[in-house]
């Protein structure tokens, strides 16, 4: 089974990439460029083949390991 | 006093955290390797700075779930004192040691300065011999500093006196001109609730003599020595 997990930056946390990659678009001539936030992608494969047992031990990664949640959110996202 | 420094993959600030403990308390601090799991009978524990596991992931985290760090969190909540300095602080923060993270500074570029930090409550054994108001001159050196936490953590700390260092000038002004990296409350050093925790973002090891920085930071290590 394989697992995308999408880490973000919490709403009302600023990102200061976010912005410059914003700013970068507008340079280079691209309009109406809102808010631009910046996250990352990780992916995992997992040995587990049953979907909820997967999605349960996603979650404690994300917990534990992969988000810090004091100012990130987590998605996890089941691909196969 | 005995000493154990923490050494992880992509450390780099040891030797000098090992020379400013041995100048002000006159023993050599051991270093410990991060497979190790035992740390007990020192009284000062400390996670110096570098970029430990090459800051994968996030700064501190991949240190933050080494065994070593579950023997230093074993040993604070015994009450020994712990001290984690620039990426050390960060270290902390990712075990839940500390409150709040320390994220990418707020000017997206890597500060490496002399700076001024304002002592802001004198705490035995991390302040030395600073008192409330004592501004230093240090050096930073460092891509994430900016330290955050939410409102009610923030107010927390400031209630509990546990805002320790806030970055300032070097008349001890501290405001908006005065924040190099964007910290909430200018914060530059903050301890847990025990007392017995410290996190730092400014290098007082490097503070320790006068033809490599000045040796103003050895004013708190004046106090580190007296730990045991």
């Amino acid at each position: 089974m394989k697992a995308n997990v999408t880490v973000t930056l919490k709403r009302g946390v600023l990102d200061p990439q976010g912005k410059a990659i914003g700013h970068a678009l507008e340079g280079l001539g691209f309009d109406g460029i809102g808010e631009v936030r910046q996250g990352k992608l990780i992916e995992v494969e997992l040995a587990e083949t049953d979907r909820k047992a997967a999605q349960a031990k996603l979650d404690e990664m994300c917990r534990k390991l992969l988000a810090n949640t004091v100012i990130e959110d987590y998605a996890i996202e089941i691909v196969e | 006093m005995k000493t154990a420094i923490t050494v992880f993959p992509g450390t780099n600030r040891e030797r000098d955290m090992a020379a400013a403990i041995e100048k002000a308390s006159g023993s050599k601090p051991d270093l410990i390797w991060h497979g190790e799991s035992d740390l007990a009978g020192y009284d000062l524990i400390v996670v110096p700075g570098g970029f430990s596991y090459g800051d994968y992931l996030r700064c501190g985290a991949m240190a933050g779930n080494s065994p070593i760090m579950r023997a230093v969190k074993q040993q604070a909540e015994r009450g020994v004192a712990v001290l984690g300095v620039c990426n050390g602080f960060q270290v902390l923060t990712e075990t839940g040691m500390l409150p709040g993270v320390l994220m990418r500074n707020a000017g997206l570029k890597f500060i490496c300065k002399m700076t001024h930090i304002r002592c802001e409550r004198s705490h035995a054994p991390f302040t030395g011999s600073l008192n409330q108001g004592d501004v230093i001159k240090v050096a930073v050196a460092h891509n994430e500093g900016n330290y955050f936490a939410d409102e009610d953590t923030l107010d927390r700390l400031e209630g509990g006196g546990r805002v320790v260092f806030r970055y300032s000038n070097a008349a001890g002004l501290v405001d908006a001109t005065t924040n190099l990296n964007g910290s909430q409350r200018n914060i530059a050093g903050i301890l847990n609730e025990s007392g017995n925790v410290m996190g730092m973002m400014p290098h007082p090891e490097n503070a320790i003599d006068a033809l490599a920085g000045g040796v103003e930071g050895l004013k708190m290590f004046a106090g580190l020595a007296g730990t045991a």
